[in-house]
């Protein structure tokens, strides 16, 4: 008489995990206690163990699926021993693909390609666009005729989550990553500018039972959006010198320290996926269009003209458009599009001599940065204290999309831009 | 066309092969007398005499064996058995005689013999008569098994048994004796050793043949309700297989069910399977599914009967299993 083996609440909170691993094959012996598997659950990645001893005759779910807690995962019985029932236990393809499984087989988005944690170095090193790094430990299941496919147009089956019984990875698997085109190479390293090849605007990202846990519990904790606040302080040096010699080369070329931090941050954004993003309750939208919504002081209050596309734009474009839209936003003479539709936000006070400042997130933007004021200060640069002209950065981030090291590792790649400004034309 | 049963176009088939050709008669048990016991040689007595019609005593060894002793010395008999269960009393003369005396005679000697009769299951005939033995014959070389399903095909593949010159098992089905359906008017013949897609789909194929025919269909039927678009494969002949048809359309389907009347223990689905495996491994997206009988003798009683046995449901259910459905 076979056993089931379901997916056990290992954690108080627990509703789904995610079985990350299989640490048996159909067919081992399994003693009780014996270690069947990792489970994600929505805190830690736990074992779930054997409760009956015997052989593990069938894995019902596949390595990457996310089941229900009580959902049924294997079977224990004695060897040769058939499953009750019959077929895959769990019916069918498993449930739920988990953000990270789901990547390698979206259509070919740059966003698809960057881990969900980015820690890139800045500006030009971008990591090619390729399948996740960890190896499936043994033979990878697929079909002869998925392998036939794989062989024909060069997709590396290591990466392809397979849909079939057992993860299997069957045909329609392919499908999607085949309308690439057989034989077509990868595409190739990219400069930090480029959009994503078919011009997705956006990938949605499904939620993992890890981001649903902090989503839940920060919302109890702070209100509607958890927000936390990262601080870093900019040497603008460089930016000054560069700024004042085009401004005295040549009028025209007059631009403000605040379109050269929307074309920074833009740029920067393009490297941090899970930064320029909206949190949608179910999902996280990563855009990979970069709308920027400049905050503008206007009479009664504050609106946001959006510059759109500012990763694509130049500093004069910026300059002139920022110029355009506030002058029109303090007439009032904005229309809904162009105060709408932001990927992220920028308010700058430092034109009103505030050293340092928190910004309110303007949902469903994940972050906002809070410019404060360039000035000199004593700074100790190799070794001496010297006098330079500093800027502090404050990004207010939802820690429902951003956590701590996301965004540090956004405000140190927009801290370069901003200390080295010929990265942004690099 | 004219609309046909089964049972008048095999009738028709033997009337216009004893029309074309004096070397072609008809022996068995009740078939001149008695117009034949499924009245498939209904009105041949009257039109073509004793001579050619000719009714035997309950002997099927005794008259299959005069049958392959007349095709031996040049004339072309049909023996009918009144039912394929009965001719296991004839198996030494089919197997020993009819099968090898081409190969044993250095081909000097041929076996131009059609043995046909319904075969497999009717309703609750019971263990002993109601068992499908194509797989049986399909093993032995020098044999050919010919299994139509419907009237058209059942005309045109018994003209071409008859006209082969090799013995040709040709088994019919008590259920399908009933059964209407267009048939070409005139001379028409089918080639042995040739399949029909009886339905063209794009998501599994179906192979079947003879009385899995029509469940297949059935099954192809529902399935389209849910979205799932099959190929059905009417084998029509057992041996010689059509392997090209059977591949062109795993080629184009990726999934295969395949469906048989009989047991499925080394039976007409383990050989197509064979040949699946071996020929069209790289189109396979799924294992192969098979349908058959349940591994015991047919049970007597009609809920146990209709549980043994291969239906549309069983084909749906495999079909789901073979598209990871469900």
């Amino acid at each position: 008489m076979a056993t089931k083996v379901v997916m056990e609440a290992l954690s108080p909170t627990m509703e789904e995990g995610r079985l990350v691993e299989w640490k048996k094959n159909e067919g081992d012996a399994v003693a009780v206690g014996d270690v069947l598997a990792e489970v994600e659950t929505d805190k830690a990645v736990m074992e779930l163990v054997a409760r009956a001893a015997g052989t593990l005759i069938k894995q019902s779910v596949a390595a990457g699926s996310t089941v229900p807690v009580a959902a049924t995962v294997a079977w224990i019985g004695s060897a040769g021993e058939a499953v009750p029932g019959g077929g895959t236990a769990a019916g069918g393809p498993a449930a739920g693909v988990d953000a990270a499984a789901a990547q390698p087989a979206a259509p070919p988005a740059p966003a698809a390609a960057t881990p969900p944690t980015p820690q890139q170095p800045a500006p030009a090193a971008v990591e090619l666009p390729a399948v996740p790094p960890s190896a499936p430990a043994g033979r990878i299941k697929a079909s002869p005729l998925a392998r036939r496919i794989a062989a024909e147009t060069g997709i590396d089956l290591g990466g392809v989550s397979g849909s079939g019984p057992e993860g299997r990875i069957i045909k329609r698997d392919l499908d999607q990553l085949a309308t690439v085109g057989p034989g077509e190479p990868r595409p190739p390293e990219r400069a930090p500018r480029q959009r994503a090849e078919g011009g997705a605007a956006y990938a949605d990202v499904t939620l993992t039972p890890m981001r649903k846990t902090i989503a839940k519990r920060l919302v109890q904790s702070i209100g509607p959006i958890p927000t936390f606040y990262l601080t870093a302080e900019a040497d603008m040096e460089r930016a000054s010198d560069a700024r004042e010699a085009l401004v005295a080369r040549d009028e025209s070329g007059k631009f403000s320290f605040n379109d050269f931090i929307i074309l920074a941050a833009a740029t920067a954004l393009h490297q941090h996926p899970w930064v320029n993003a909206w949190w949608m309750e179910d999902k996280v939208r990563q855009w990979h269009e970069v709308h920027i919504g400049v905050a503008v002081a206007v009479d009664e209050g504050l609106i946001t003209p959006v510059i759109r596309n500012a990763d694509q734009k130049s500093l004069r474009e910026i300059a002139a458009e920022v110029r355009e839209l506030a002058g029109r936003a303090r007439e009032r003479k904005l229309k809904p599009e162009e105060y709408t539709g932001a990927t992220f936000s920028i308010s700058n006070l430092g034109m009103f001599g505030i050293d340092e400042f928190t910004a309110v997130i303007n949902p469903p933007e994940a972050a906002i940065l809070a410019i404060g004021r360039i000035e000199p200060k004593p700074v100790v640069v190799d070794g001496e204290v010297r006098v330079r002209r500093r800027m502090r950065i404050t990004m207010s981030c939802d820690h429902r999309v951003v956590d701590g090291a996301t965004g540090a590792a956004f405000l140190k790649t927009l801290v370069e831009m901003l200390e080295y400004p010929l990265a942004l034309v690099w | 066309m004219a609309v046909l049963t089964y049972r008048d176009a095999l009738n028709a088939a033997l009337r216009e092969e004893m029309q074309r050709d004096d070397n072609v008669f008809l022996m068995g048990e009740e078939v001149a007398e008695y117009d034949g016991a499924y009245k498939v040689s209904r009105g041949l007595l009257k039109e073509f005499g004793a001579r050619r019609v000719v009714d035997t005593p309950i002997a099927e060894l005794g008259f299959t064996g005069i049958g392959v002793g007349a095709a031996m010395v040049g004339l072309r008999p049909v023996i009918e058995m009144m039912t394929m269960n009965f001719a296991l009393l004839a198996i030494d003369q089919i197997v020993n005689t009819a099968a090898k005396v081409r190969y044993m005679s250095g081909g000097q000697i041929g076996c131009p013999l059609v043995i046909r009769g319904p075969g497999g299951a009717a309703l609750q005939l019971g263990a002993q008569h109601s068992q499908a033995f194509e797989s049986w014959y399909a093993n032995i070389p020098g044999l050919k098994v010919v299994m139509p399903a419907t009237p058209a095909d059942a005309k045109g593949l018994l003209k071409s048994a008859i006209r082969d010159d090799n013995p040709v098992i040709f088994i019919e089905g008590e259920m399908l004796y009933n059964q209407k359906g267009e048939v070409p008017d005139g001379e028409h013949l089918i080639p042995l050793g040739r399949a029909d897609i009886k339905r063209p789909g794009n998501d599994v194929t179906i192979i079947c043949h003879s009385k899995t025919v029509a469940p297949a269909m059935n099954a192809a039927k529902s399935l389209a309700d849910e979205g799932v678009d099959a190929e059905v494969v009417d084998l029509r002949t057992i041996r010689p297989l059509d392997q090209d048809a059977i591949l062109a359309s795993v080629a184009k389907t990726h999934r295969v069910v395949v469906a048989e009347e009989g047991w499925g223990f080394a039976g007409v689905g383990a050989q197509v399977v064979d040949l699946i495996q071996r020929e069209a491994f790289d189109d396979l997206d799924s294992p192969v599914i098979r349908v058959h009988q349940a591994d015991v003798p047919m049970p007597y009683n009609k809920h146990l009967e209709k549980a043994a046995k291969a239906d549309a449901a069983k084909i749906v259910a495999a079909v789901h299993q073979a598209c990871y459905r469900g």
